[in-house]
């Protein structure tokens, strides 16, 4: 283990009614927050799958924030609550993968709510860093999945050898 | 590797990002990725030299999509699909970073700021080459108008509208239109007769062949979106037959229930069972009060069904609900004024001569409870000397810290109207700042100080009936630090009277959340910009006009709901209106029929053909959430522009550098 400060890098699913709006709001009133949270924006909670969430920690996110309005102020009148049971049941999927429940996340930000969001973004990184860093192919791969593991690293490491070559270093 | 040429332009916005972000290090960058063909940093893309750089980069380079680095999409998306378009690519070939709002602005740190850009342009590229070009939808505008509130914003919007030739709804709450400005005496800084300039307007609304007035009335529920909203109005029951009434007044003047008006004369005065709020009301039918009605309390009176010489009084009368089909919306359902209990040490409700400004405005005006005269509460004496205290509930983090805006003109207006009625009588202002920044404000300021008004700047500690010194028996003593010469000051005075502040409606946020749009920290409804778009909301067709925004006195109320009404009138000219074509698509050829979509759809837009045992999106009714696609278990469905393959690839695209990191190995 080492001892320098870890920055952990989250993924945020930000609603396009209300938490992106807050997320800008953070913005324009220069509310300073932790800029770990790279943001993807989607018209409504509910559209984030699952998948969405499992493939970014996958790809190296080591926790993923899903903001969106209040429960009963959703856009698209409940589509949040729809996002919250999907959040529940892969709750218990990421305990069964080994993954701290804590690095999903979930959090209602109505658009005048940038404080809320900016401080859920803080708690979230300060979360994190207790918890170090996910490390997918240790966590969740570890001990079975083992052929997988080294597909899925050759793949990866295509990857890693085509942006080489791209940037040149590295 | 990839046949798509995408083109990225990271923008300087002056130093807003440029001083936090590398820009330049960033374009760089940004040049050597996957997909990349050219990649520029300019210090304002949003000018017309910066959109003219996209597009002939579009047509000299061969680009086939575009990504900007820069503000929020809900900024400039619009602008920079309309770049496209004109060098002759699809809108939908762009994708925007925002890396200004969600990052240079949210940090100091540089580095982690540069990286931050970094990934979400990564995020962006590999998004944009999975972008498919999209067909805007047109949509029908339904050229009625629903304007909502019947204050002086939504009497004159409502006008202009009409005016304009189109049909408007106008629901208002109270049995009148009116508003607060109807409560009025006189309006700063011109001391025009708030009744004489409005009622001609009330009376115009009232009798415009093209508007609808549901006076009374209340909304239930809004579906359906811009150009075509469908809305649910309650009627409440009158218990007065509009097509029977003539407006005589008969019933009232029998009625022998009699109640204090909390409403419209903020309890100075009494009001009948059978009332219209004020003698000029629009519409002149007046309601029955069912609370203070002897017959609907005991079961026996009826004395206005026996004077009736129409027979208009209908006891049986009942709620109605009626649907309506407009295009648009205008919200101008003002603000609720400070509730002067809330701060006890003022002692409203408990020192009988501490007056609210809304007390005194009835008070001082002509058809008011008093006649026009300016009495203690025992309703004959006049006072010999009156505090007038600024800021009750403004500017002030215990209660709500921005400035209301009007309290001190029309507070300097009651000085004014105090030395008219009264001249022996002493005028005492206690202010923090005197704000009179309107077109001849300051000039009425002037005129007060002339007249002799004292002015003592400084908060008021409190107002008491305890006597300490000689002379202040029987008086009510305001004490006050007067910050100009540094000491404190006791004051007695017979009369106090609590400029309180404006605050937004007690239900602004139930009122929001019907129209799918926000309130801000003080209630306040959310502008688009609060600068460029101050009547346009985040819901298209839905526009806010007057104090539902934030306070405002008359004059900008009457601007913003002139300026509401133009938005409207132009929507409705052009016909149809573009949509965006973020909809959800079913590939009949996938789709296994379980028709779990079909229940989560809120909008009903999904319908299942039993025959072919497939579902089918209704586009028209789609409004692109993506609830469905996200829950298809065929993936069958298709949210266009928001694709899983878009997503995924953006978040590969934003998790660029932490992929590299990863220990390639499992062990």
């Amino acid at each position: 283990m080492t001892s320098e400060p870890y920055t952990p890098v989250i993924v945020g699913f930000l609603c396009n009614w209300c938490s992106y709006r807050a997320a800008d709001l953070a913005g324009t009133a220069r509310l300073t927050y932790a800029p770990t949270m790279r943001p993807i924006r989607v018209m409504c909670t509910a559209r984030v799958e699952p998948q969405f969430v499992i493939k970014a920690l996958r790809e190296g996110a080591d926790g993923v924030l899903i903001a969106g309005c209040h429960p009963g102020e959703c856009h698209y009148v409940e589509g949040n609550i729809k996002a919250l049971r999907r959040y529940t049941l892969l709750k218990q999927m990421l305990r069964q993968f080994g993954i701290e429940e804590e690095r999903v996340q979930i959090v209602w930000a109505a658009a005048s709510e940038s404080k809320v969001l900016a401080d859920a973004v803080d708690q979230m990184t300060l979360t994190l860093q207790a918890l170090g860093p996910l490390r997918w192919r240790q966590t969740v791969l570890n001990g079975h999945g083992a052929e997988q593991a080294v597909r899925e690293s050759a793949d990866v490491r295509r990857a890693a050898l085509a942006a080489q070559e791209v940037e040149g270093e590295r | 590797m990839s046949e798509e040429r995408v083109g990225v332009y990271v923008c300087h916005c002056g130093t807003n990002i440029a001083k936090t972000v590398d820009v330049q290090d960033v374009a760089t960058w940004a040049a050597g990725q996957p997909h990349v063909t050219v990649a520029r940093d300019y210090k304002f893309m949003c000018s017309s030299l910066g959109q003219e750089m996209v597009e002939q980069d579009i047509q000299e380079q061969g680009l086939t999509r575009v990504v900007v680095a820069a503000c929020s999409p809900h900024m400039h998306e619009k602008t920079f699909q309309g770049a496209c378009e004109r060098a002759g690519l699809n809108r939908f070939m762009f994708e925007m970073a925002n890396i200004r709002e969600l990052n240079s602005w949210t940090t100091k740190d540089r580095e982690s700021a540069t990286q931050k850009a970094k990934s979400m342009v990564r995020g962006a590229v590999e998004r944009v080459v999975h972008h498919r070009p999209l067909d805007m939808l047109p949509v029908p505008i339904n050229p009625n108008t629903l304007i909502v509130g019947g204050g002086i914003a939504g009497i004159t919007a409502a006008l202009d509208i009409a005016n304009a030739g189109y049909h408007v709804y106008l629901v208002e709450r109270e049995p009148s239109i009116g508003g607060h400005m109807a409560q009025v005496d006189k309006t700063f800084p011109t001391l025009d007769c708030a009744a004489c300039i409005l009622t001609p307007r009330m009376v115009d609304v009232g009798q415009h062949p093209n508007i609808t007035l549901l006076s009374y009335s209340e909304l239930e529920q809004v579906d359906g979106h811009v150009g075509n909203f469908t809305v649910r109005v309650r009627k409440k029951a009158r218990f007065v037959n509009e097509a029977l009434c003539t407006g005589c007044g008969d019933c009232i003047e029998k009625c022998p229930g009699k109640t204090l008006d909390e409403v419209f004369e903020v309890g100075l005065g009494y009001r009948k069972a059978v009332y219209k709020p004020f003698p000029q009301a629009v519409p002149k039918y007046p309601v029955i009060d069912t609370e203070s009605c002897i017959f609907f309390q005991r079961g026996k009176c009826k004395a206005c069904e026996l004077v009736c010489p129409t027979h208009a009084i209908d006891f049986t009368q009942k709620d109605e609900y009626l649907q309506l089909q407009v295009g648009n919306i205008i919200l101008a359902t003002g603000y609720d004024l400070f509730d002067a209990r809330t701060i006890p040490q003022y002692g409203y409700g408990r020192l009988a001569n501490v007056f609210t400004s809304m007390e005194f405005e009835r008070m001082v005006n002509a058809a008011g409870p008093t006649d026009g005269q300016i009495v203690l509460r025992d309703g004959v004496t006049p006072p010999k000397s009156v505090g007038i205290i600024h800021c009750v509930g403004s500017r002030d983090k215990h209660y709500h810290e921005y400035c209301s805006r009007v309290c001190c003109m029309y507070s300097l207006k009651f000085a004014h109207l105090i030395h008219e009625r009264l001249p022996d009588t002493e005028v005492y202002n206690f202010y923090i700042d005197i704000r009179a920044s309107g077109k001849r404000y300051e000039e009425f300021y002037h005129r007060v100080l002339e007249e002799g008004t004292h002015f003592i700047r400084g908060r008021v500690a409190e107002v008491t009936d305890a006597a300490r010194m000689p002379g202040e028996e029987g008086k009510l003593i305001i004490q006050a630090e007067d910050t100009l010469i540094g000491k404190q000051r006791r004051i007695p005075v017979d009369m106090v009277i609590l400029s309180t502040g404006v605050q937004s409606r007690h239900d602004s946020h139930e009122v929001a959340q019907l129209f799918g749009m926000g309130c801000d920290f003080n209630g306040y409804f959310i502008e688009r910009h609060p600068k460029l778009d101050p009547v346009l909301t985040m819901s298209d067709g839905v526009f806010i006009a007057g104090a539902c925004q934030g306070p405002m006195a008359i004059p900008e109320t009457v601007a913003q709901a002139g300026s509401a009404a133009s938005q409207v009138i132009s929507l409705i000219s052009q016909g149809t209106l573009m949509m965006e074509p973020i909809r959800a698509r079913i590939n009949p050829d996938k789709c296994s029929g379980c028709r779990i979509c079909n229940n989560l759809c809120p909008y009903h837009a999904i319908t299942f053909h039993a025959d072919r045992k497939v579902s089918e999106v209704i586009t028209a009714m789609c409004q692109g959430c993506g609830a469905c696609v996200s829950a298809c278990p065929s993936s069958a469905i298709t949210g266009a522009h928001f694709t899983a393959q878009q997503v995924m690839s953006q978040i590969e695209g934003i998790l660029w550098d932490v992929r590299e990191t990863i220990p390639l190995m499992a062990r």
